[in-house]
């Protein structure tokens, strides 16, 4: 690349002409990333959330399972009700936990809960459907049958089956039930990062540039992760900023539901699900988790939007 | 085109058998039993077994999984373990309701979805563009019990407009219908105006007004008849999505439908419930996108389905 750029500066001095500084497409898509004022501030959002994630320790002023029988359903200090504690700034939730350390502490469950499954569907999905769209075969044959089952299976349907069965086996206790979340939201999630790499692989090797390399001799290997892998990673990066939120949900609303992390870890669902019940005497319990969901849901949306925007401006929904 | 619809047809059958198996072999798989949920009275030895052999659960997995088969090929679904009841009579209580929610959100999300759509791609980069635009983001990204919990503040807790518990009457069915459709009426909306856009920026577009036909015939004959093509593609998923949004929604606001139910067998363990529902509601969504995919060959001339 270095080469190359040197060789049009040298040629265009002896012309005597200008030329543009050749610019990567990723940075051209960094770029217009970051002229993206939603998608920085999206960003921004993430960056704290996870900041706040690392260093809930130092920051909450709390231990966040921490009960304290005197100070229950207390309500941010902002209120003014006498249910306040300057103690508490957010308040307390039905056990007397303070609600900003359990807020600060559940970031930590959304953040891993949101990168680590897509980490694993992305890696898995991608390895699987380059080979079923480059060969062809029984892998392919297979990974279609898989898909048309697993598309029949609403995929918070199959979610909540999984969880649910293995809840209470000595896996689904692993870190307070949030290794079996992973691993459901990973057999849930692959199927389609498989069938969207496959699609792309279907078309590339129809191009120019793979019967090139094709007819230089290049190894099945190569033509794979050198030239078809970075021209389909556009799609694969925008579905992966938008699987991340996917899994957060996943989590929020299985723990909702009762079958996600377990008490006492603190999650923003299933804060919300502890303190549904009293909902119209203190609704701050609810609401508080509730903000922080969708303030991160947001932010990851926006990122994602930025992220399809720069990746591909031709790409539009 | 009968070939295909035929051979899709017939692919049901083994799709619902593989949903029906992983759902039966995870379920097998689940420790604990249905009959171990009173810990404060765990029932004897005698008195599981007992109600093993009646619902055959002494038998091998296999086994089990044949005769369930057997007899769901006759309607037969079984006895709730949990409810002490027979499941067709659980899923036919609850599925009116269900449905009556289901059919309700849908037809709001497409009378919401397809004007918004239409309207803020004519106009775009207009306010009311601007207004869509946030409509379908806020829709499409904040998960319907977030939204449920605002708008309950809301309308249900503070303003104490509408009742946010149980179901029956009008003003019952206002929230959990409205929530319901939301995700799938702001989704709706992006696909609608992304699909005009492309629409009216085709040459036969600009063929037509340069003939100097009349807007009104040109959006409606011309654009609308292209543009609504792919939205009726995900008109399937988005059912799909109304469906299982509508557990969540049902357990949120107490609605006596089979989605409440389903989530209550799930955490109760209670097999023969949620093998049946699981089994309709994969049901539904094969038949909602086989409906799709053959009204698209349909819709669209260009489109050969089948090979």
């Amino acid at each position: 690349m270095a080469t190359a750029t040197t060789h049009a500066q040298e040629r265009a001095a002896e012309l005597n002409v200008l030329v543009r500084r050749q610019r990567s497409l990723w940075r051209d898509a960094g770029y217009r990333l970051m002229r993206n004022r939603a998608a920085v501030l999206g960003l921004a959002v993430i960056v704290a959330a996870a900041l706040m994630a690392v260093f809930a320790p130092v920051i909450a002023p709390y231990d966040p399972t921490l009960q304290n029988g005197k100070v229950g359903n207390f309500e941010p200090v902002w209120t003014g009700s006498k249910y306040t504690s300057p103690d508490y700034v957010l308040g307390t939730d039905v056990l007397g936990r303070d609600m900003l350390s359990r807020l600060i502490y559940a970031s930590r469950i959304s953040m891993v809960v949101g990168f680590t499954p897509t980490l694993v569907i992305f890696t898995l999905g991608i390895a699987v459907g380059l080979s079923s769209g480059y060969f062809g075969g029984l892998v392919d044959q297979v990974l279609m049958r898989i898909t048309d089952v697993v598309y029949a299976f609403p995929d918070f349907l199959f979610l909540l089956i999984i969880v649910a069965s293995f809840r209470n086996s000595a896996f689904g206790l692993l870190l307070d039930g949030l290794v079996l979340i992973f691993v459901a939201l990973a057999i849930v999630g692959w199927v389609g990062v498989a069938r969207l790499t496959r699609g792309q692989i279907l078309q590339l090797k129809e191009r120019e540039f793979t019967e090139a390399a094709r007819a230089i001799g290049a190894k099945p290997a190569r033509i794979m992760w050198r030239h078809l892998l970075p021209n389909a990673l556009a799609p694969l990066i925008v579905s992966a900023a938008f699987s991340v939120p996917g899994a957060i949900i996943g989590e929020a609303t299985l723990s909702f539901l009762g079958v996600g992390i377990r008490p006492p870890t603190a999650s923003w669902g299933a804060m919300i699900q502890q303190a549904f019940p009293s909902f119209s005497t203190n609704p701050w319990g609810v609401l508080l988790p509730a903000v922080s969901i969708s303030i991160v849901m947001l932010a990851f949306t926006f990122v994602g939007d930025g992220l399809r925007d720069a990746l591909d401006p031709r790409m539009k929904t | 085109m009968l070939q295909y619809t035929i051979r899709r047809i017939l692919l049901i059958i083994p799709t619902l058998f593989f949903v029906a198996l992983i759902t039966f072999t995870l379920a097998k798989m689940a420790p604990g039993s249905p009959f171990d949920k009173n810990p404060d009275k765990p029932p004897s030895q005698a008195t599981i077994d007992r109600w093993n052999r009646y619902y055959g659960l002494d038998k091998p997995v296999a086994e089990q999984f044949a005769m369930w088969l057997g007899n769901v090929a006759r309607f037969d679904f079984g006895v709730s373990i949990t409810r002490q009841r027979p499941v067709a009579d659980i899923i036919g209580q609850g599925f009116p309701t269900t449905a009556q929610l289901g059919l309700q959100a849908l037809f709001l999300s497409l009378a919401v979805a397809l004007p918004l759509g239409i309207v803020s791609a004519l106009r775009q980069n207009t306010i009311v563009d601007y207004a869509s635009l946030f409509f379908a983001t806020i829709g499409t990204t904040i998960p319907s019990f977030v939204i449920a919990i605002f708008f309950i503040y809301i309308f249900g807790v503070g303003l104490r407009l509408l009742p946010f518990v149980g179901w029956g009457t009008p003003q019952h069915m206002i929230m959990p219908t409205v929530i319901l459709s939301l995700g799938s009426a702001a989704f709706l909306t992006r696909i609608t105006r992304a699909s005009m856009l492309e629409a009216v920026r085709q040459d036969y577009v600009r063929t037509a007004r340069s003939k100097g036909l009349r807007e009104q015939v040109v959006i409606v004959g011309h654009v609308l008849k292209n543009a609504l093509i792919p939205v009726a593609t995900v008109v399937g998923p988005a059912a799909a999505a109304l469906i299982t949004g509508s557990f969540i929604i049902e357990t949120i606001f107490s609605v006596p439908g089979i989605g409440r139910e389903y989530i209550r067998s799930i955490v109760a363990l209670d097999y023969p419930v949620i093998m049946a529902t699981t089994l309709l509601y994969a049901f539904f969504i094969v038949v909602a996108n086989l409906t799709v995919d053959l009204v698209y060959g349909m819709l669209d001339p260009r489109i050969k389905v089948g090979k």
